[in-house]
């Protein structure tokens, strides 16, 4: 889908990369459709992807600077017309859907071709690619109703999505049903905070939205909308009371979208409390309403510990992941709660190396799923002697979650830990030490059974497809690079958070 | 159907546009499949047609959007779309946007309508 370059009129195409960025998903959903071919529509899915990772790392180089982009769609002017507007923090969650997006493409192929029947293939990733495009959307817009729109786009995708998980297990149904109903209610809270919003202030651009707030943080309208979008959102993110959509729609849809959407669906959900919590809702509201510490953190810390209690009991892995996921967010909000520049970047750090390290060890879910039959521990005993490469995937995957030194998770918790101490909270270190302890034992587990505990003694090498374990080693050696060399990640982070501080 | 295209054609200066002429098109169809047979209606419209219309019309909207590249100026500004002056490129625009956005909406409803129409029966209890 590259676009033929004319240099009869001056255009250049570096102008168009923020609307080529949700372009190209976006038109190759309905070529998919157009076309009608399975081969083809995985080829489509997977070079689609991969442009948009060019398009997104192009953005990044060009923000990293400190710049921001701003896009007027139409040539509207930003108060009226939609801005499409990229900053570091943007470029970065961009970098990252699009990242994983890529990466997992060549695990799709056999994996849904083994889980999803075959005449629904073309609508299957088509669906996808909307999903794609909706959660880039919210990630690139400047307008929040914008947000709104897009976060719906990829909301209803992934109901689909998640419900096409039927043909390997009925219960797919009910979890997508789940999901429908507490997306719904989010969003609905969501539109009701943004609808007061734009009451109180008559725009909807975001830049736009912040100048006329100022002042009129006592405004009670102004408060509740506040609310209404934080728990709207909160849903969407899975904070620790809200969660209970997740673990069942993780556990039960396809796994190439579990992997997916557990490494980017949360995420950028977590990058719109942010936008809202910090360029609309300035610092200084947050700290005149002292949310943080009386609402967020509390719950974060909940979050950490209990949710990884309840990991520690679950009998199947991808259940075991989806509440480590919602621990994992826990540290996210912590990090967000210290409510201080450092505190930011360990919350952008560790967004972007836990989708990194969850793609990987939900792929290697996945990879069970097909060669033992379905991811119950059961199923995963002596695994590790049967298939050594996708089982030592999972360990490096494990050993990241925990963050052992060497791993991307390491890095992520390190400067946490770090944030913590450096603005006195150290009890919160603690429980960021005691939470990973909680996840060296949950994991423990996980590796425990798939080497030690070898019920039938085989030993036949009975490996994962190729296309699969590229995706999955790809994933797991970014989570080993991202752990030794962190300077673009610190970096980056760093300026998106000194960018969202500031403002 | 008539009526659907005169809403589609005249809905850049009277009430009317792409949603409602997609819908009031849809209608025929779906009226034609209630009164005679799902069968007769879809030897009119093959859900696969229904299936290739819904996504050319969103093909329709964002190449519209995408030709304002090639002319300098950014998406989905129709000023581009005319040579002679901005205003007719904006009419065009428009015109052909809204076909677009009919032609989706068509799709969609009738899709809807097959969909519920030729539902397979409840889900056995063995299956579960």
């Amino acid at each position: 889908m590259s676009l033929p370059i004319s240099h009869s009129d001056s255009f250049s195409l570096v102008e168009q990369l923020p609307i080529l960025q949700i372009l190209v998903p976006f038109v190759s959903a309905p070529l998919i459709v157009f076309i009608g071919n399975r081969t083809i529509a995985w080829w489509i899915t997977f070079l689609a992807s991969l442009i948009s990772l060019l398009i997104s790392i192009n953005l990044l180089l060009l923000v990293n600077d400190g710049s921001i982009i701003s896009y007027h769609i139409g040539g509207w002017a930003p108060p009226i017309g939609i801005e499409y507007r990229v900053d570091a923090l943007n470029a970065f969650v961009l970098v990252l859907i699009a990242l994983i997006s890529t990466i997992v493409a060549p695990y799709a192929y056999k994996s849904v071709g083994n889980e999803i029947p075959k005449e629904h293939h073309t609508l299957f990733y088509a669906a996808y690619l909307l999903c794609v495009t909706g959660l880039m959307g919210v990630v690139i817009t400047g307008d929040v109703f914008n947000v709104f729109v897009f976060l719906e786009i990829s909301s209803l995708a992934s109901y689909v999505l998640i419900s096409l998980g039927s043909h390997r297990d009925k219960r797919a149904l009910t979890s997508a049903f789940n999901y429908l109903i507490i997306g719904t209610i989010g969003a609905t809270f969501f539109v009701i905070g943004i609808g007061l919003l734009y009451m109180v202030t008559g725009t909807l651009n975001m830049i736009d939205m912040a100048g006329l707030l100022e002042g009129k943080s006592s405004s009670s309208t102004v408060r509740s909308a506040f609310a209404f979008i934080i728990v709207g959102v909160g849903l969407k993110l899975a904070i620790y009371p809200l969660h209970i959509w997740l673990p069942k729609a993780y556990t039960f849809a396809p796994s190439f979208i579990t992997a997916f959407l557990a490494a980017t669906a949360t995420k950028v959900a977590i990058y719109i409390l942010l936008r809202f919590m910090f360029t609309i809702f300035r610092p200084s509201f947050l700290e005149e309403l002292n949310v943080l510490n009386f609402v967020i953190l509390p719950l974060s810390i909940a979050a950490m510990i209990i949710a990884s209690l309840i990991a520690i009991f679950q009998k199947d892995f991808k259940g075991l992941l989806a509440y480590s996921s919602i621990a994992q967010v826990g540290y996210i909000l912590l990090g967000i709660s210290i409510m201080s520049e450092s505190g930011l970047t360990a919350a952008i750090i560790h967004l972007f190396n836990h989708g990194i390290t969850k793609v990987a060890l939900f792929m290697v879910a996945g990879a069970y799923v097909i060669k033992r039959g379905g991811s119950l521990l059961t199923n995963l005993q002596g695994a590790g002697f049967t298939m050594p490469w996708t089982s030592a995937a999972a360990v490096v995957g494990c050993l990241s979650l925990i963050g052992v030194p060497g791993t991307a998770g390491f890095i992520s918790k390190w400067i946490l830990v770090e944030a913590a101490i450096e603005n006195g909270k150290w009890p919160l270190a603690i429980v960021i030490i005691f939470s990973s302890l909680l996840a060296v034992v949950y994991c423990g587990r996980v590796i425990e059974t798939l080497y030690f505990k070898n019920g039938n003694d085989e030993t036949i090498v009975n490996e994962s497809p190729l296309t699969m374990l590229i995706s999955i080693w790809i994933a797991s050696l970014a989570c080993i690079y991202f752990g030794l060399s962190t300077d673009i990640t610190i970096s980056v982070s760093d300026l998106a958070a000194k960018m969202l501080y500031l403002k | 159907m008539l009526f659907a295209f005169y809403v589609q054609f005249h809905g850049d200066y009277s009430p009317g546009g792409g949603f409602q002429a997609g819908v009031i098109m849809a209608v025929g169809i779906i009226i034609y499949g209630i009164v005679f047979d799902m069968e007769h209606a879809k030897k009119v419209l093959p859900p696969w047609f229904v299936h290739k219309m819904l996504a050319f019309g969103v093909l329709l909207y964002t190449f519209t959007g995408v030709i304002s590249f090639f002319r300098g100026q950014n998406f989905l500004d129709y000023s581009a779309l005319s040579r002679h002056s901005p205003t007719h490129g904006q009419h065009y625009g428009i015109l052909i946007i809204e076909l677009g956005v009919g032609i989706t909406v068509s799709g969609v409803m009738i899709a809807i309508f097959y969909a519920f129409a030729s539902r397979t029966s409840e889900i056995n209890d063995a299956e579960w």
